[in-house]
């Protein structure tokens, strides 16, 4: 069977679980092989090997953390060119899409972005306005470039040889033409990633100030959830843009979706809407959040969601 | 400093957006449209930078650039009353149903056409959302790709200018610097949009727009449009609105109501 590239998102060698599900995803496509690219790789491939990368290709050159998204297409369009792949998957969050839509450009290729499916005849299924219409799509031209959303598969191990394969890539100026000063980590509090995480809880409106979402934080720590928020709680500076979940900010889809005190207007449910289980609180039985809920509980959520978090602190132990 | 603009007219996120049976492409015609949401901050971003630019004696441009049907002349002008100084509208049937690659080729050959030392653009479009738009650019053009950017610091020096920014990530921010000519994209944390005054609104209907077919571009046809976009929609459907769940009214077991339900679907 032919390869399938994965490009492998992970920190300092430790895959994200999005990597794991893309691998596992590739086996039903062809041969799966793994890229890790940047500080840190080599620790991955043993990681990776577990999921089924007969192959894993590496490079650990400066110029990949260094500059933005050139130099990671530069090595995946090398590798393109020398392996005719059957295609290549990756991540799709911010980078990821930037990456393959370079990509997309250096080989000649189509891409499809956002896909929760991909079928062994390499047609990727995609949730477009706001979940409401499927599209079934599929590249035409050269190599099938397809961004995979987080939480579309779930990840199971499969051992493969996991052979090592250094990849040298030389550079363009082009590539190297955004080169990253500084990066600054904003503490999460050690919550998982809102994009990768199986289970979300955000704060909305109804939270009132930004020290209501101190329960809201509370609540996801029990859950092992990230904490995400609507635009109108960051528009309002009560939590971080980056946790802003909704067609201006992140999209996720986990297997749970906990909407506190968020009324769910249309551009916040083009974030969340195919999240697997949502569960909402607001004491507006009208709020249009309740629509999509599959438990809705109308209440106040200063009293109900730290009841909640006491009820599952206490079924856990 | 020379700026452009990219805008892109979309439908209205409330409106009830479909695909059309025949072709399988967005109806643009029967919905309501406006301007992209974030292409607004992203406006706003360049009318700010010239600002900057002229109190301290420079000069500095604002040019609207939009891919769209004829319709999409209502965008450019909201654009322009927002204070953008002129605008390029390419527009040309046989660009109906290009897919993104395509439409970067197509806003790249009209980008050689402008003399600009920054591209700015909206994060992602509300109808694909696919947030690409300045990454294919970057790759096309040779230009550096900053995008993202939640701040924005462009200085020119004579024709030498320095662009950083602020790119925010999935834990933080980065830091990103490059050389002009540069291609920007904005989140819309970066700014507050200003509203078209009356005087903006009057002023904006004598500002200088250039309409451009794809022959004035040097587009070539055969590599836009739907028939030879390179990714092709096999097939759609409509999918039936999720259906309501249970809906509970607080006795003041709310919270321990909630816990059973995670626990008989195994969450807890």
């Amino acid at each position: 069977m032919a390869e399938v590239l994965v490009l492998v998102d992970h920190v300092d060698g430790t895959p994200k679980k999005v990597s794991y599900e893309l691998l596992t995803l590739a086996r039903e496509l062809g041969t799966p092989s793994a890229v890790v690219l940047g500080k840190g790789a080599s620790a991955a491939a043993e990681k990776v090997a577990a999921y089924g990368a007969e192959k894993v290709y590496v490079s650990e050159a400066e110029e990949l953390d260094g500059y933005l998204t050139g130099p990671k297409a530069a090595v995946l369009a090398q590798l393109v060119a020398d392996k005719s792949p059957a295609a290549v998957l990756l991540p799709s969050n911010a980078e990821g899409k930037e990456v393959a839509a370079r990509l997309a450009v250096k080989t000649g290729s189509g891409l499809i972005t956002d896909a929760v499916g991909v079928t062994p005849d390499l047609v990727a299924e995609q949730p477009i306005f706001g979940g409401s219409v499927v599209v079934s799509s599929k590249v035409a031209t050269g190599t099938p470039i397809i961004t995979v959303r987080a939480n579309s598969t779930a990840p199971s191990e499969a051992p493969a040889a996991g052979t090592v394969e250094q990849v040298t890539a030389s550079f363009s100026d082009a590539d190297k033409a955004a080169k990253v000063v500084e990066s600054v980590v904003e503490d999460k509090g050690g919550r998982p990633d809102l994009g990768d995480a199986s289970i979300v809880v955000s704060g909305g409106r109804g939270v009132g100030a930004a020290e209501g979402f101190g329960i809201v934080e509370k609540l996801a720590d029990t859950l092992g959830a990230a904490v995400g928020a609507s635009r109108a709680a960051t528009d309002a500076g009560w939590y971080p843009h980056q946790n802003q979940v909704g067609q201006t900010g992140r999209t996720v889809s986990p297997q749970l979706y906990i909407a506190v005190g968020i009324s769910g207007a249309i551009q916040h449910r083009a974030g969340m809407q195919t999240s697997k289980t949502i569960v909402a609180v607001n004491k507006d039985p009208e709020a249009p959040i309740f629509e999509l809920a599959d438990f809705g509980l109308v209440g106040d959520l200063f009293t109900v969601v730290p009841q909640l978090a006491e009820e599952i602190i206490k079924r856990k132990s | 400093m020379n700026i452009v603009v990219l805008v892109k007219q979309v439908p209205d996120t409330w409106a009830e957006r479909k695909l059309q049976d025949a072709d399988k492409t967005l109806d643009r015609a029967s919905v309501d449209v406006v301007m992209n949401e974030i292409d607004e901050y992203a406006v706003e971003e360049a009318l700010k930078i010239k600002e900057a630019a002229t109190a301290s004696g420079g000069e500095a441009s604002v040019t609207i650039l939009t891919m769209g049907p004829d319709r999409a002349v209502e965008t450019i002008r909201k654009a322009l009353s927002m204070g953008a100084d002129k605008a390029v509208h390419l527009s040309d049937d046989a660009l109906k149903g290009s897919d993104a690659v395509q439409t970067s080729y197509a806003l790249a050959q009209v980008l050689s056409t402008l003399e600009y030392d920054l591209v700015i653009t909206g994060s992602e479009a509300t109808d694909s959302r696919m947030a690409i738009m300045p990454a294919l650019l970057a790759e096309r053009t040779g230009q550096p790709q900053l995008s993202g950017a939640r701040k924005v610091t462009a200085s020119l020096e004579g024709t030498v200018g320095t662009v950083r920014i602020e790119r925010q990530t999935e834990n933080g921010y980065d830091v990103v610097e490059a050389a002009t000519p540069a291609i920007v994209s904005v989140v819309e944390k970066i700014n507050e949009p200003r509203y078209p005054s009356f005087k903006g609104i009057m002023a904006a209907k004598k500002k200088p727009l250039t309409n451009l077919t794809i022959a004035d571009a040097g587009i070539d046809a055969a590599q836009v449009g739907l028939a030879s976009a390179p990714s092709q929609v096999v097939e759609f459907s409509n999918k039936p609105p999720r259906q309501a769940g249970q809906i509970v009214k607080d006795e003041g077991d709310g919270g321990v109501k909630i816990a059973e339900f995670l626990a008989s679907q195994k969450f807890v």
